[in-house]
């Protein structure tokens, strides 16, 4: 399967202020910090959550608590894999109860990672609400989940694939929109 | 990276991705095991059998939670108190258990190549618990997993294997994993207790404790059968411990941050001193939360289907 | 009934033959080996062109296990000697260990009467050298060499007891016979299931040490040479055992020692992965021994080849290989393997070879046989050296079907086996009959 890139969506700037702007809103919504955590999901989520917890603190001064989730052993699709895959540390060093968790992650597109995350959530502690963040919405839902916090709305076809790219993780920022090519 | 094997029989012939994979696996693992919900939905819908021809209770249970906690269906089959009394085969009972639709067996047997064989004739994966005087993998991988997680890596260290290594199958999995590892292995005890050729194994060989210990990274004390003594293996338990138990004033021969492990269950007095197994310095009981996630971590790397995977 | 065996390579160690030449048979007998071209073929005739084949006396197997009676499931005579003459031998002995043990004249006579009967080649009985094979009493070995016992053994398992040995021995001698001892002491080798060193020590399995078997090899030959008796060694397996008969040979004791064809083409590497096809007492060695073995056969301190051949039914066989029965079915490949282990590394010459298969053990035990000698039995085998065959079950005719070899590539088989005038073989095929 070869990608071909279609569009340039977003570049470093236009992330940058996404991000600034969902800090804002999360901040507006909770009516500020008081037991406000971020939880990034694997892999992209949890640089994401990094950046708003620094920009809250940028905002606030306060820093707020932030963990990162491993949803591989909630996957819904693991008995039909040949191959399992990788197990990564889940790390919440704190407790859920009675938190507002924001859960981000980099795309919302069929929900069954945030149903994943959901279930994962839940078997760490009982938060008084979770709320979504994520960079990208691009439709296609199979699940009746929504976000809160969205960067960009991209109206996308099946056979499209949104690739983001952080520089933590893949050493350049952007988001594209690609072909699938068979 | 990605586990590519059907079964699981022993630690000799895996390579290190293998080792490293499981371990790698088990440490998200045992942050389960330490959680007030101490399940993962991962192995809805998978059954795991423990067909038990020893008496175990600690691998059983080990091996029966592991599953439970991964949400895994988990059925134990004691030898006692199952068809082997009315003389079945192991094949066949093997392939009664594969027809229930048995996804992971997991196998203790005091016949050395008895997971083998099963293996051979079942659909389902195979673990070996323990066969004979041959491997014990899931062992060796929870005291290759306590050492990595107490000293940072497994590269390099000396770690010594103290007891009758003649008739253990602790030992030798240790021995191949070790060393596979990157770690110095040497092996000690009574000369009536050394299996033929075990320098072969790549390891060093030693009838005097003090050689053994000097310099050691980490001593894995194994339990001695008592009943080896009556076999006319060693001449008295008395003179066992004087000569081969381990105790605080040999242990100043180690490294000063030396680590102390034994597989349990131990013969406090005889190849261990009690100041020695409650010592900080020794993870007895670690192990045993650690031999649970490295369990847990098997289970997960083997719960997918097995169509496309090399036998 | 005539028969003319056209243009093979003849080799008859014990009449110094080899040399291309046609063998005349008639009623049973070999009436003449030579020139055929004066011979004006007529319609009884029956000719076997073995033109670029190997023609040779009938193979005999010094030791082989056919199971009858008791061991029906494992083997019995019509099944044994039928892959015996797929194998190329024309006679094999029999040892004892039946069920009941062929320790009487009764057992003799039910071996001979079902040989009669119902063998495809030739069967000599062995009788126990104790009753029941149990090392504490001798069993009526004069009586037994009376009806036809060959040679008495308690194979299977040693006779532990020294004074029982000794005794034997100089029993066996009186009535003009060969102890054949299973050399193994039964404290050392307890529980082993292979060869102690580095294999046992890898696979777990408890091992039987090289010494196990030559302390017994040593006592043996102290014993036989005291008594001033012979005494042959079954299954010589280690580089000691073979230190220990050249030495004593040196020394003029009349021991003999016999090797068989899984002691040469696999070592304890071959128990890896816990296939009990290789469980075999004595055990698979390692590589130093088999090589000393080579050594022995070439330098003529070992002077017989045997089988060994010990079938067991698949259901023995498919177990935990602690829980598995010893044994190798033998028979079908032991001439391919001792050509790819001893002609094909010229360990041996092709003339020595078959003396080891023939003439030395048929000398060794007073048989009948084992040469092309005019007025002789007529027991004949044709070896085909350029055929190559992979070693599957089908055609298989042992009821043993517990080989380690299946998948192996040969070359050099048996392709007729004649026994007393009669094709019991041919083309790898049993003449029905």
């Amino acid at each position: 399967m070869n990608l071909t890139d279609k569009a340039q969506l977003m570049n470093e700037e236009t992330i940058r202020r996404a991000i600034t702007r969902i800090a804002h809103e999360i901040l507006e919504k909770n009516q500020g910090v008081k037991d406000l955590v971020l939880i990034g999901i694997r892999r992209r989520g949890v640089p994401l959550a990094l950046r708003l917890q620094q920009k809250i603190q940028e905002i606030e001064g306060v820093q707020v608590p932030l963990g990162a989730l491993d949803i591989t052993l909630y996957r819904d699709d693991l008995t039909t894999l040949d191959v399992q895959p990788v197990i990564h540390k889940t790390e919440v060093p704190f407790s859920l109860t009675k938190k507002t968790v924001v859960l981000v992650d980099d795309v919302l597109y069929t929900g069954r990672t945030v149903r994943a995350a959901l279930d994962a959530l839940i078997d760490i502690g009982r938060p008084q609400a979770i709320q979504l963040a994520v960079l990208i919405d691009r439709g296609h839902r199979e699940l009746p989940i929504r976000a809160d916090f969205v960067g960009k709305n991209v109206p996308t076809s099946k056979r499209e694939v949104i690739s983001v790219r952080v520089a933590e993780v893949d050493g350049e920022e952007g988001v594209s929109i690609q072909d699938m090519a068979e | 990276m990605s586990w590519r094997h059907k079964d699981l029989l022993g630690l000799r012939g895996l390579e290190k991705k293998d080792i490293e994979l499981i371990l790698d696996t088990a440490a998200p693992m045992k942050d389960i095991i330490g959680r007030d919900i101490k399940k993962v939905p991962t192995m809805r819908g998978k059954s795991v059998v423990c067909l038990f021809y020893e008496a175990s209770t600690r691998t059983r249970t080990s091996f029966e939670l592991a599953g439970k906690y991964m949400s895994a269906d988990t059925v134990n089959i004691a030898a006692s108190s199952s068809s082997v009394v009315k003389g079945e085969s192991l094949i066949d009972t093997g392939k009664t258990i594969d027809a229930m639709g048995t996804d992971i067996i997991i196998i203790r047997h005091g016949a050395s190549g008895a997971p083998h064989l099963l293996a051979k004739h079942v659909k389902a994966r195979v673990v070996n618990a323990g066969d004979g005087a041959h491997e014990h993998p899931t062992q060796a991988l929870l005291d290759m997993f306590t050492i990595r997680e107490r000293k940072g890596t497994l590269q390099g260290l000396t770690v010594t294997i103290l007891g009758d290594i003649f008739h253990s199958r602790v030992a030798r999995s240790n021995i191949w994993g070790l060393r596979t590892m990157g770690a110095d292995v040497r092996v000690c005890g009574p000369s009536t207790l050394l299996p033929p050729d075990i320098a072969e194994l790549g390891v060093k060989a030693y009838t005097r404790i003090d050689e053994a210990l000097e310099g050691a990274d980490v001593v894995n004390v194994l339990r001695l059968q008592l009943e080896r003594q009556q076999k006319g293996l060693f001449p008295t338990i008395r003179e066992y411990a004087r000569t081969f138990g381990l105790n605080q004033e040999r242990l100043k021969r180690c490294k000063e941050d030396v680590l102390v492990l034994h597989p349990g269950p131990m013969n406090r007095g005889v190849e261990i001193a009690d100041d020695v197994a409650d010592a900080d310095f020794a993870a007895i009981e670690e192990q045993v939360t650690n031999g649970v996630a490295v369990r847990m971590a098997i289970l997960y790397l083997m719960g997918g289907t097995s169509s496309g995977i090399a036998h | 009934m005539e028969l003319l065996i056209k243009g093979g390579r003849v080799v008859d160690p014990a009449n110094g033959v080899d040399q291309i030449a046609d063998i005349y048979i008639e009623n049973g007998v070999i009436k003449a080996v030579g020139n055929s071209s004066g011979v004006s073929a007529s319609e009884q005739v029956q000719v076997i062109d073995a033109t670029g084949k190997l023609v040779i006396p009938g193979l005999i197997d010094i030791h082989c296990h056919l199971r009858e009676p008791g061991g029906e499931a494992k083997e019995t005579i019509v099944s044994g000697t039928r892959a015996a003459a797929r194998g190329g031998f024309t006679a094999v002995c029999a040892m004892p260990n039946t069920s009941p043990v062929c320790d009487s004249q009764t057992g003799i006579e039910f071996l001979k009467a079902r040989a009669q009967a119902t063998g495809a080649v030739r069967v000599y009985p062995i009788g126990a050298i104790t009753k029941g094979s149990s090392g504490q009493e001798l069993a009526e070995m004069a009586d037994m060499a009376a009806c036809g016992a060959v040679a008495f053994s308690d194979d299977g398992k040693p006779v532990p007891r020294s004074d029982i040995m000794r005794l034997a021995m100089s029993y066996a001698q009186m009535v003009g016979k060969v102890i054949i001892s299973h050399c193994e002491d039964p404290e050392l080798a307890k529980d082993g299931a292979m060869h102690e060193g580095y294999w046992s020590t890898v696979l777990g399995l408890r091992g039987i040490p090289s010494a196990a078997e030559e302390i017994m090899v040593a006592r043996e030959i102290l014993l036989a040479e005291s008594v001033g008796a012979p005494v042959h060694i079954a299954h010589v397996s280690t580089a000691g055992s073979v230190e220990l008969i050249r030495q004593a040979r040196q020394r003029g004791v009349d021991v003999t020692g016999e090797v068989c064809p899984h002691h040469l083409a696999l070592t304890d590497a071959a128990v890896e992965g816990y296939d009990t096809s290789t469980k075999v007492n004595p055990p698979l060695r390692a590589d130093k021994d088999r090589e000393a073995l080579k050594q022995g056969l070439k330098e003529g301190v070992l002077t017989i080849l045997a089988t060994d051949h010990a079938p067991h039914t698949a259901e023995e066989k498919a177990r935990e290989y602690n829980y598995a029965p010893f044994g190798i079915s033998g028979l079908e490949t032991a001439w391919p393997l001792y050509w790819k282990e001893l002609i094909e590394t010229g360990c041996l010459t092709v003339n020595e070879m078959v003396a080891m298969l023939t003439v030395n053990p048929a000398r060794r035990l007073g048989l009948d046989g084992g040469t092309l000698t005019v007025g002789s039995p007529a027991d004949v085998t044709i070896i085909d050296t350029e055929r190559e065959e992979t070693v599957t079950l089908e055609g298989w005719q042992s009821k043993g079907r517990n080989t380690p070899y299946v998948g192996w590539t040969l070359r050099s088989w048996p392709v007729a086996t004649i026994v007393g005038g009669q094709v019991v073989m041919t083309n790898r095929q049993l003449v029905q009959g």
